[in-house]
């Protein structure tokens, strides 16, 4: 295992903090990501209808297979388009 | 784990010695006479003599005795040693022993040779191991299918560029090119005002690239612009282009192999790029000056990557720029000066130091803009076949100075607002004053440069003087 000395002051955790939940989601951008796990689509199916109905912006994405972490240019279409993403992780 | 007997005499070799191979015959003497044990450094199967060695390839039991030369025999009573020599001396070895005519047959005494613990890059690691390496930074351990490099970038940590991994064993070999103590604050370094100590300078100079001979050009040139003077703080947050240039001067530039010659100022010497870079991590790393950030920079400039040269003395008539800023002749020495890029100086037809006075100054007064006056200071960078001009004509600095001072004077009508047809340029008032580009003491001038080109620079700067930044020289200390 390599082990560094920190070169900075120190005054921040070595572990970069997750970016806070949002309070609210209105005026929010929401991705809907499919990782091409088999019934994906039905959990983002529903999850999309119920998002509209409340009157929200939903945009769809999908990885081409849920094996590998998605590619790079979409990771970076996601991150441009939206504000926060909900995937569905198991079948 | 290899243990220490409570009493009785050891050994410690190695088969790469000769002084150990010839002593083999008498450690096996000993061994069998004196219940001698025999730890051995590198070859587990040396001295053959001896029945039963023991393997000190892992070097804990060397280290911890703080053997520095083999072959050392020792003699211990209750746990304690009470008695070490080392080399191969039949006198100490009989004293020590209580054995007399010991090795008839070989000489009489001969020198030993340098333990395998002590050895650069093994004995960082085995502080490291015994935990006695007195580095206070925070330890950072990086996940096993974690890539170094890309564990840096992703921390922060990065210029832009890869970095070296600061492990303890390197910062340890960094502190080497020092005397002063890790802990020793240098400064305070903006815009976090978090305290530049020796030791997290050391761990940026490592991620830049440095030797640890660098070491000490590297805190001075942090002493410098950290000095209250320099204006840290401002050269960071300016909007502007600047960012420190750091000169050195006196014979630590050819200690460390510094180049002051051809392509001085560009790319392909360790030394030059790798100083500038550490002191630019440091101000990104301990006090958080980041772009974008505190670091308004509109363009920057390549130079903030790290910028830093050598002057080239032994090529000049002139006296060094740290001499005429006060350093004694032959002290080693940095000046920060906070500046930016560089402005080309093309003349390859004077042949007089009139005219290439001249010509110098039209273009040092096109700094920042032909409008303003005073308006920052300046470093310029006299190329060989431009000095040849003035050595020949036997024009001093000190009269090249004037000369330059004096064809930077510019009529004030020249430089208000609207005039010639430009907005940019000062109060109406200016008009009928005679205003001179720099402040007095604002230009400096250096000598640096491959021989061939008759192609001198400008370095321009940020706002100078007591309401910007000055200069600031600071000795290099060991």
């Amino acid at each position: 295992m390599t082990v560094l000395l920190d070169p900075t002051s120190e005054r921040s955790p070595t572990v970069r903090p997750r970016l806070p939940r949002p309070e609210r989601l209105d005026g929010l951008v929401i991705g809907l990501l499919d990782i091409a796990k088999a019934r994906g689509d039905v959990f983002l199916d529903r999850l999309d209808e119920r998002l509209r109905e409340r009157g929200l912006a939903v945009r769809r994405y999908m990885k081409p297979t849920n094996t590998r972490t998605a590619p790079l240019p979409l990771q970076q279409q996601i991150a441009t388009e939206v504000n926060l993403v909900i995937e569905g992780l198991s079948d | 784990m290899s243990t220490l007997p409570q009493d009785g005499l050891i050994a410690i070799v190695k088969r790469d010695c000769p002084t150990c191979v010839l002593a083999a015959p008498v450690l096996g003497e000993l061994a069998r006479a004196r219940g001698l044990q025999v730890y051995t450094q590198d070859d587990p199967s040396f001295p053959e003599t001896v029945p039963e060695r023991i393997d000190d390839t892992a070097l804990n039991i060397s280290h911890r005795l703080k053997i520095e030369i083999v072959p050392t025999l020792i003699r211990l009573e209750n746990g304690r040693e009470v008695a070490r020599t080392y080399g191969w001396d039949r006198g100490e070895w009989e004293r020590l022993t209580g054995l007399a005519g010991l090795g008839s047959d070989l000489p009489e005494s001969r020198p030993g040779c340098g333990a395998r613990n002590i050895e650069p890059g093994t004995i960082e690691r085995l502080k490291v191991r015994f935990n006695e390496t007195g580095l206070k930074s925070r330890r950072i351990e990086l996940g096993e299918d974690e890539d170094e490099a890309e564990a840096m970038f992703a921390r922060g940590w990065s210029d832009g560029l890869p970095l070296v991994p600061p492990t303890e064993e390197r910062v340890l070999r960094m502190l080497d090119g020092t005397s002063r103590d890790p802990q020793e604050v240098i400064g305070l370094v903006p815009p976090a005002l978090a305290a530049a100590t020796v030791e997290k300078i050391a761990i940026n100079a490592v991620m830049a690239g440095c030797k640890p001979e660098y070491l000490p050009v590297v805190l001075a040139a942090v002493e410098a612009v950290l000095d209250e003077s320099f204006a840290m703080h401002g050269v960071l947050a300016t909007t502007q282009f600047a960012g420190p240039v750091v000169v050195v001067n006196g014979a630590v530039r050819r200690h460390i192999g510094m180049n002051a010659k051809g392509n001085a100022l560009g790319q392909g010497n360790r030394a030059n790029s790798s100083i500038g870079r550490a002191l630019q991590l440091m101000i990104r790393n301990i006090g958080e000056g980041r772009p974008q950030e505190v670091d308004r920079a509109t363009l920057g400039n390549p130079g903030k990557l790290g910028y830093c040269f050598a002057e080239d003395e032994e090529g000049s008539c002139w006296e060094p720029l740290s001499v005429e800023r006060g350093v004694k002749p032959g002290v080693s020495a940095v000046t920060v000066f906070a500046g930016f890029g560089l402005q080309g100086v093309v003349d390859q037809k004077s042949r007089t130091p009139e005219s290439l006075a001249r010509s110098m100054a039209e273009s040092l007064k096109a700094i920042q803009s032909v409008k303003l006056a005073p308006a920052c200071d300046a470093i310029l960078v006299v190329c060989p076949e431009h000095e040849r001009t003035f050595r020949n004509a036997g024009w001093s600095k000190a009269r090249l100075y004037e000369e330059l001072y004096r064809l930077c004077e510019i009529p004030g009508e020249e430089l208000v607002e609207g005039a010639r047809g430009i907005a940019e340029g000062g109060p109406a008032s200016l008009a009928g004053k005679s205003v001179n580009k720099f402040r007095p003491g604002g230009l400096l001038i250096v000598r640096a440069g491959g021989g061939a080109g008759m192609f001198s620079g400008i370095i321009g700067g940020w706002s100078s003087g007591a309401r910007g930044s000055m200069p600031v020289t600071k000795e290099v200390k060991r």
